[in-house]
């Protein structure tokens, strides 16, 4: 073994830019954005003190606020129990054997080959919430297949409107996880299922304690992706609406505060965001970290 | 061996990263005949507009050399976002492109905007100007900008066969906002289901705007900014319940249209008016439409006699490169021919007084009398009214009406966003 420098100098070496442009750009500014939502930068003058929590009471205590969280909220489950529930669906149907199954896997998988601002345009036109006359994309197909009922003001509903926002979201990502739930399948070697069979397990059992069980690593990484997706939304609400109060998230209004210069706000904002992204991330790295070492 | 190898990596990889933090704007502090000048002009009528401001600025200052820092997209908010950072740097442009009156707010209070009173003087703006509008241009004795153009924000675009079809006279202004939803209610039972077009946050913020105009009067909504005028006072309270008797008869699409759908509602015919800013002018040109005759303009029923102005205007940065450059630039977009080759390009009005109406198309020949003579208050939809952050305040609170119609959630709103704004 070789000793002192010789030893850890050349790698750190090499590692040392990817830790410098780390440190900087990401911990640096990080550290950066917590400093201003501590003060009281509310517009292009300098801050002059350091206010405390003050700026995360004062966004808490905001009905605006509140109500981009609970847009949020109602987006967020039904952007997740929509991607999961057709990801392993689509995955199910595709393990139980369809001839042409590439074709298929690619039909499902393309939508995510879109980014969000393209499909936001296409879905800006289809959500159209005019109807009768004037009708145009959904509605209009509504009503020229006689379904006239079913013709609505999507996002521009009170209340549940997120929900619509979360249609081209799911249709984007059900693919992915898709591909995720079938990886997961074909990990499951044949014997287990045979094995299972030979002791007269039924489909349904086969399934609950043989398939499921293996899975639940696949749904945990496929919950933590589209989550963390959901959380930071953005350029999808930007693209089919702009940003209006019907479809405020903290996301937007995070940008409408920074382009207004409320850069305390849009600091605090961004800190919230970060917290619950890593509330949703830091767990599942402990998790992983954990069964990583005790594999070895 | 290896050690070398490992250094000359990370020096290379050191060198990229420096490499990408270098950048050259093309301005050169050092040439006195530069003028770098930062707009969100960068296509349409705007690009053609600024074009021709360009030119007159090159024949009356020959040597100069203009640098266009436009910054395209978003309505300006790239830009507005790129040059908060420039300026934030110490880096700022000669002169910047600001929407004029309280939008400027944040840059004065940062010191980054130089007073031009004595430029005015010396170039005798105030008198070319109308009074009302040096008026709302003065911040505390002093003025931060020099507007190339104006735009009305009080005006309906109206088209004539839906209206002649409902048996309503087109060329009639009706006299107050009652009159005018006598009108909607008539239209409606002519089977003209949504009468008003209306488009997204800010069309419905212009449009509340008017409203307030038609029931304050033009004090009482000037002193809305100023604080003289309570946002809890009973004329608010009537322009609320008038506003939302309004929404009764728009398309209930609304929230989604960008302005341009909402007029082309009205081109279509499925809606007899639309309430805008008379870059409305150019769709109704562009449909071939003529004046009078497809489609007439009239003030914003109760507010007739008043001017709500919005206006683009240019400043003085603090620390500009070439601060001699620059105001000949403001000598050039406030010259008359400066303002007659930009505002016949872009559909606006020049701000000086001294215009001869004759040379512009019909609507703008109506809007240039009225300038001249209409009391000038201040648009809120576009800056010239209350700060950046007031007015997203307000928008915020508009948009939540537009969703709930919770006329009682609507004014607090309104009033706590004037208590957080005035302190």
């Amino acid at each position: 073994m070789k000793k002192g420098y010789k030893n850890w100098g050349p790698p750190l070496l090499l590692v040392s830019p990817t830790i410098i442009v780390i440190g900087i750009f990401v911990y640096g500014l990080i550290g950066a954005n917590v400093a201003v939502s501590l003060s009281n930068r509310h517009s292009l003058v300098p801050a002059t003190e350091f206010v405390g929590l003050e700026n995360y009471f004062a966004l808490f205590a905001e009905e605006r606020f509140i109500h981009s969280l609970q847009n949020l909220g109602v987006f967020t489950v039904f952007f997740i129990a929509g991607t999961m529930i057709f990801g392993f669906l689509w995955a199910w149907m595709l393990d139980k054997g369809v001839t042409a199954e590439g074709v298929f896997r690619s039909v499902f998988l393309f939508p995510m080959a879109i980014s969000f601002v393209a499909s936001g345009v296409v879905w800006r036109w289809l959500l159209n919430s005019a109807e009768g006359d004037r009708a145009s994309g959904l509605n209009r197909i509504f009503e020229n297949l006689g379904l006239d009922f079913l013709q609505n003001a999507w996002w521009n509903e009170p209340g549940w409107g997120m929900a619509a926002i979360a249609l081209p979201a799911i249709w984007q990502l059900a693919g992915y996880v898709m591909a995720l739930f079938l990886s997961g399948f074909r990990g499951i070697p044949e014997e287990l299922r045979e094995a299972a069979r030979m002791d007269g397990a039924t489909e349904w059992k086969l399934y609950r304690y043989v398939i499921f069980p293996q899975l639940s690593p696949v749904a945990l990484s496929a919950l933590i992706i589209v989550g963390h997706m959901s959380l930071k939304v953005f350029d999808l609400i930007m693209a089919i609406t702009k940003s209006i109060y019907q479809t405020e998230v903290p996301a937007t209004y995070l940008w409408v505060a920074l382009t207004s210069n409320d850069y305390a706000k849009s600091a605090t904002i961004a800190t919230i965001l970060l917290l619950f992204v890593a509330v949703l991330i830091v767990p599942y790295l402990v998790y992983t970290a954990r069964a990583e070492r005790k594999q070895r | 061996m290896r050690k070398p190898l490992s250094i000359i990596a990370g020096a290379v990889a050191l060198g990229l990263v420096l490499a990408g933090c270098s950048s050259n704007t093309g301005s050169d502090p050092d040439n006195a005949n530069q003028v770098e000048v930062f707009t969100w002009w960068a296509s349409g009528s705007e690009k053609v507009g600024l074009d021709a401001l360009v030119k007159v600025f090159e024949e009356q200052n020959p040597d100069a050399e203009f640098i266009n820092a436009s910054v395209a997209g978003g309505a300006g908010s790239n830009a507005k976002a790129a040059l908060a950072s420039r300026l934030e740097a110490n880096n700022p442009p000669d002169t910047f492109q600001a929407h004029a009156g309280a939008e400027l707010t944040d840059y004065i209070n940062a010191g980054q905007l130089q007073d031009l009173s004595s430029f005015y003087q010396e170039n005798g703006l105030t008198d070319v100007f109308p009074a009302s509008l040096v008026e709302r241009l003065t911040v505390d004795g002093a003025i931060y900008s020099v507007p190339s153009n104006i735009h009305r924000a009080n005006v309906v675009w109206a088209n004539t066969q839906v209206l002649t079809d409902a048996g309503i006279d087109p060329m009639a202004a009706p006299a107050d906002l009652d009159a005018w939803i006598v009108d909607l209610k008539k239209l409606k039972a002519a089977g003209v289901e949504t009468p008003l077009a209306l488009g997204t946050e800010w069309t419905q913020m212009q449009l509340f705007e008017n409203v307030l105009i038609a029931d304050l009067g033009a004090d009482g909504y000037s002193g809305l900014w100023t604080g003289d005028t309570a946002w809890d006072s009973a004329g608010v309270e009537t322009a609320i319940a008038h506003y939302g008797e309004l929404l009764e008869y728009t398309n209930s699409d609304f929230a989604g249209l960008d302005w341009d759908a909402a007029t082309q509602i009205v081109l279509d015919g499925n809606a007899a008016y639309n309430v805008m800013g008379d870059w409305a002018e150019s769709a109704f040109q562009q449909a071939g439409w003529t004046y009078d005759n497809e489609y007439t303009t009239w003030a914003t029923p109760g507010t007739d006699g008043v001017f709500d102005f919005l206006a683009d205007s240019f400043t003085l940065s603090v620390g500009a490169p070439h601060e001699a450059a620059a105001i000949d630039w403001l000598k050039t977009i406030s010259s008359a021919e400066g303002q007659k080759a930009f505002n016949l390009a872009k559909g606006s009005i020049p701000a000086r007084t001294d215009t001869v109406a004759a040379d512009y198309p019909a609507y703008q020949q109506t809007a240039i009398t009225s300038f001249g003579e209409d009391t000038v208050v201040s648009s809120l939809a576009h800056g010239a009214a209350a700060s950046i952050a007031w007015s997203g305040d307000i928008s915020s609170a508009i948009g939540k009406f537009g969703a709930d119609r919770d006329a009682a959630s609507f004014l607090s709103g309104l009033v706590a966003a004037s208590d957080k704004a005035q302190g």
